[in-house]
């Protein structure tokens, strides 16, 4: 028999949940049934703005199968009408009142079955006074403005502001270049194949709930449950919050939806299991959005070409309510990255958020943080501002890089940055993609009028949420957490409290715990998920999990290492001091072949340990990151525009990422390319837009684009490896990279290719329309 | 609503019912036959996680109405793996290529996917993109899907899929 090979850091080993996966045996929400179980559906508004003049429910009861209504007003007698929001704000479960985005929940039906439940959704009538509607964040924050919030004094949520503002402007008004633009990215929607839903299941006998949901971040959600719900006698002992299979998340199942909670409401009052599973339209409409930032950059530089100061000032449109999921310290998230891959000391942000008739904004799409945002806009500004001095971006960049040997570096706004090598990553990408060739190409085509562009995006991320010192959720600190134990015959169980959903954490975390403790990554059982046996933990979002949980992983691995070499020590009778570890076993310093490997140290930790020694060999372990960590990369897209229909042909994409140590390159690959994938989308193809009535256009996957193979690009992918000093085994995390460096990767190529022309800037997405309009507008469109 | 007696061939196993005129096929497969494997992921045919295969042909089964199935053979992800109980070259080739990341839209790529390569056993890769384009992923960006079907193709035609695929986990 062949050895189970150990499949440590570095191995592509195959995924081990794919096994089921492959099968047909994932365990998804809408996979759950319970006996007694009835199903919820929901009415909602068609309109943006509108008073609730009356709610008849007499026809659907009529309907067979249906069992009953909820309305605001059934809730709000026991206080549930309205929920906090993870920021701190408010927002409605169910109204009372009035209804204040299009697609909002207005009435719950229980009904026996789905069908029933959607007949009863038909049959009811609400009676609606239409309400003036604000749209227009802008126009949200002018006096005298329709205020959609009648609890808040105006549109304005809050004002947010770092860095050095006198000094900023004085740099910028006597700067000797300054470039200026504004960029605006749209409201995005995550799109994950499966929607939100869960089973609520409340056992009125012993006041216990189970909840079955889509969720990210079980834990918090049980405390949130408890919070919501204390004053009905629901304690947290008794929530049982389980994350099963996650069909696609990037942070569209943080947050705490209304029909979560109104399904808790239901079960409770009808006494039996109910289901609520969302369909696309609801999905698409309703759950949270993200972007919808509107920008001012400004970027200066003295006349050698050095970057001397960034400022930006940006419009947040968050919707009805602020229901992002930022630590509490950082409304705008981690914008203040936005000073980038750049050595330069001074810089000003500020941003102003406001209220208007759409659903939540701001939330999520593969990037929570407003890092996207944040690279944007300074990966636009460079660009533009190497372009306006005349000369090639690569070299602008290489100017104007922070030097490998100014880690750890401090950022203008405060952050330090733990680790990176940007000259490299980016000599990489254009040694990969032969861009002096290119350039060359783009040269004698120009001559021949065709319209070919090149753009760089070296882009540095912020990961890791993050140290305890700045980094709350609600108050509660922003560890992570890793409980191991180590079975008699050598096997593991391990568990976290993050939620994987596709990552690949059973294989990661697994091959994390096989490096640290030389038990085969095969043999180590990874749970997450259930709240009644996972430690406490913050969850999976911000590519959060490596940097937090992965790091508990490896403290809590080289806890139980330091037992086991207790238990060497007495076996081997030698000094603790003198046994060396090596791969998966101690042994004797100077004896290799008096050695105990880490199977027999399990078997002794139950059947031989030294006296006065706790049995067994488990820890659990709460990782506080003493900082976050940096992913950075470079990446370069080739573009050819069409002059006759503006549609841009992706001719190449070469993505170096540097994500510190690699676990499973393999999975990093894929994350890579899904998340190029997920940058490609918004800056090609994706946008929710709303008319002046706050009608959503974009609410079905014919008007929502998501890519399909056809579109998406192929991906030429490779790395730099700089790990993070600070990490316990040097990973950074990489999941969000790619779609916070691409989308200005591939806004640099399509201006690039039209710079000449007198274009400036494009906003995403880049419809062949929108591109097609630039280039009639500059003389450059090809006409019958 | 009038009901209809109705016998569907489930991966080889007769499931017979008396459903409603208006139950949607993947209904029918999930809460009847209780074969979760296929998945609903909008309703609307357009994500195609519903994809089984109706007499070899692959269709999204949430727009298809039972009773439009009576007395068909379907096959679903969970009768794709061989006769022998060995798993399907494409489902090696989805494993082996990371084709997957949540596995939400996988059931419905495989059946598409296994439909392709048996009416074009050496597809472009083009031909691949096309073939799957009627069924969405949100994860993987489609790279690594196509390769998994590469990997099957070759694989289902004698050749080493080593040698038509580049990934990670076939690196010597």
């Amino acid at each position: 028999m062949t050895e189970t090979p150990i499949n440590g850091l570095g191995s592509s080993m195959k995924r081990k949940e794919d096994v089921r996966f492959i099968q047909g045996k994932g365990r998804y929400i809408e996979d759950i049934n319970i006996p007694g179980q009835i199903w919820m559906d929901i009415v909602r508004s068609p309109y943006a703005h509108a008073k609730i003049k009356n709610i008849d429910t007499t026809a659907a009861a009529k309907i067979p199968g249906v069992l009953g209504f909820i309305t605001g007003k059934d809730l709000d007698k026991y206080g549930l009408a309205w929920m906090p929001t993870l920021m701190s704000d408010k927002q409605m479960v169910l109204p009372i009142d009035t209804v204040k985005y299009q697609a909002q929940e207005v009435v719950a039906v229980l009904a026996t079955d789905r069908y029933s439940a959607a007949d009863g959704v038909a049959a009811v009538v609400v009676d609606y006074e239409p309400l003036p509607v604000v749209v227009d964040p802008f126009k949200a924050l002018l006096p005298g403005a329709t205020k959609v919030r009648d609890d808040k004094e105006s549109n304005h949520i809050w004002h947010w502001e770092t860095g050095d503002r006198e000094a900023t402007d004085a740099i910028i008004k006597t700067a000797h270049t300054v470039v200026r633009e504004k960029i605006y990215i749209p409201r995005i929607h995550v799109a994950s194949i499966e929607t939100c839903g869960c089973v609520a299941q409340w056992d009125s006998i012993n006041k216990h709930l189970t909840m079955y949901m889509t969720t990210q971040a079980p834990h918090v959600i049980r405390t949130v449950i408890a919070l919501v719900t204390g004053h009905l006698g629901l304690s947290e002992e008794n929530i049982r919050v389980v994350s099963p299979d996650i069909g696609g998340g990037f942070g569209g199942k943080v947050p705490v939806y209304p029909g979560y909670v109104i399904a808790i409401a239901a079960s409770v009052l009808l006494g039996k299991p109910v289901k609520w599973i969302e369909d696309r339209s609801e999905n698409l409409q309703a759950d949270s959005f993200a972007r919808d930032y509107h920008m001012d950059a400004e970027l200066a530089a003295d006349k050698d070409g050095r970057i001397t100061a960034l400022r930006i000032k940006t419009i947040a449109d968050h919707g009805y309510t602020d229901a992002s999921a930022n630590p509490s310290k950082y409304p705008a998230g981690m914008f203040s990255v936005c000073t980038g891959s750049y050595d330069y000391a001074t810089a000003f942000t500020e941003a102003d958020a406001a209220y208007t008739n759409k659903p939540p904004g701001g939330v999520a799409y593969r990037c929570s943080f407003r890092v996207t945002e944040a690279v944007h806009a300074i990966e636009r500004m460079v660009d533009i501002m190497a372009h306006e001095r005349g000369e090639d971006p690569a070299d602008f960049r290489f100017r104007n890089f922070i030097k490998k040997e100014q880690f750890p570096y401090k950022s203008a706004l405060g952050w330090e940055f733990d680790s990176g090598d940007y000259h490299k990553a980016l000599r990489l990408a254009m040694d990969m993609i032969g861009y002096e060739d290119l350039r060359k190409e783009q040269l004698e085509k120009r001559a021949r009028g065709e319209l070919m562009g090149i753009g760089i995006s070296s882009f540095t991320e912020i990961v890791g949420a993050g140290p305890s010192k700045d980094f709350d959720i609600l108050g509660i600190k922003m560890f992570d957490s890793a409980e191991i134990r180590i079975h008699p015959t050598g096997k593991a169980i391990a568990r976290f409290g993050t939620k994987s959903q596709g990552q690949g954490h059973e294989t990661t975390y697994a091959q994390i715990i096989a490096q640290e403790l030389g038990i085969p990554a095969e043999h180590i059982k990874i749970e997450e998920g259930d709240t009644d046996t996972a430690p406490y933990g913050l969850g999976t979002y911000a590519s959060r999990s490596t940097p937090t949980a992965g790091a508990a992983a490896a403290m809590s691995a080289r806890k139980i290492r330091e037992k086991a070499r207790k238990i060497a020590a007495h076996l081997l009778e030698a000094a603790e001091e003198d046994l060396v570890w090596d791969t998966n076993k101690f042994y004797v310093k100077g004896t290799p072949g008096k050695s105990k490997t880490i199977q027999e140290l399990a078997f002794a930790a139950y059947t031989n340990y030294p006296q006065g020694m706790e049995a067994g060999l488990e820890n659990s372990f709460y990782y506080d990151p003493p900082n976050l960590t940096f992913p950075f990369g470079s990446y370069i897209c080739v573009v050819d525009i069409d002059r006759g229909t503006g549609k841009v042909a992706i001719r190449r994409f070469v993505a170096i990422d540097d994500c510190g140590t690699r676990i499973n390159p393999m999975i990093i690959e894929g994350q890579v390319h899904g998340g190029l994938t997920m940058g490609f989308a918004p800056a090609m193809m994706e946008q929710m837009q709303y008319d002046e009535n706050g009608n959503l256009y974009g609410g079905t996957l014919m008007d929502y684009l998501v890519p399909t193979a056809v579109e998406s690009p192929r991906w030429e992918v490779g790395e730099t490896t700089t790990p993070s000093p600070h990490h316990p085994i040097g990973a950074k995390g990489v999941g969000e990279s790619p779609t916070v460096g691409a989308p200005p990767a591939f806004v640099n190529a399509v201006v690039d290719a039209m710079w000449h022309l007198g274009v400036r800037h494009i906003d995403i997405p880049m419809t062949p329309d929108k591109v097609w309009g630039l280039l009639k507008k500059h003389g450059a469109a090809l006409e019958e | 609503m009038s009901t209809h007696n109705v016998t569907i061939s489930i991966n080889g196993t007769p499931v017979s019912a008396n459903v409603p005129a208006r139950l949607l096929l993947v209904h029918f497969i999930r809460e009847n036959a209780g074969q979760t494997g296929t998945h609903c992921g909008c309703d609307t045919t357009s994500c195609g996680a519903c994809t089984v295969q109706i007499n070899g042909t692959p269709v999204k089964s949430c727009t298809v109405l039972t009773v439009q199935a009576d007395g068909a053979e379907l096959t679903t992800v969970e009768g794709l793996a061989n006769k022998d109980g060995s798993l399907h070259a494409l489902q090696e080739g989805f494993t082996s290529c990371h084709g997957l990341h949540c596995g939400f839209c996988t059931p419905g790529m495989l059946m598409t996917s296994a439909a392709l390569i048996k009416e074009n056993p050496d597809p472009t890769e083009d031909e691949i993109r096309w073939g799957i384009s009627g069924n969405l992923c949100r994860c993987t960006g489609y790279n690594n899907i196509v390769k998994s079907v590469q990997y099957a193709a070759a694989k289902l035609r004698g050749v080493d899929p080593s040698t038509v695929v580049d990934v990670p986990s076939l690196r010597k």
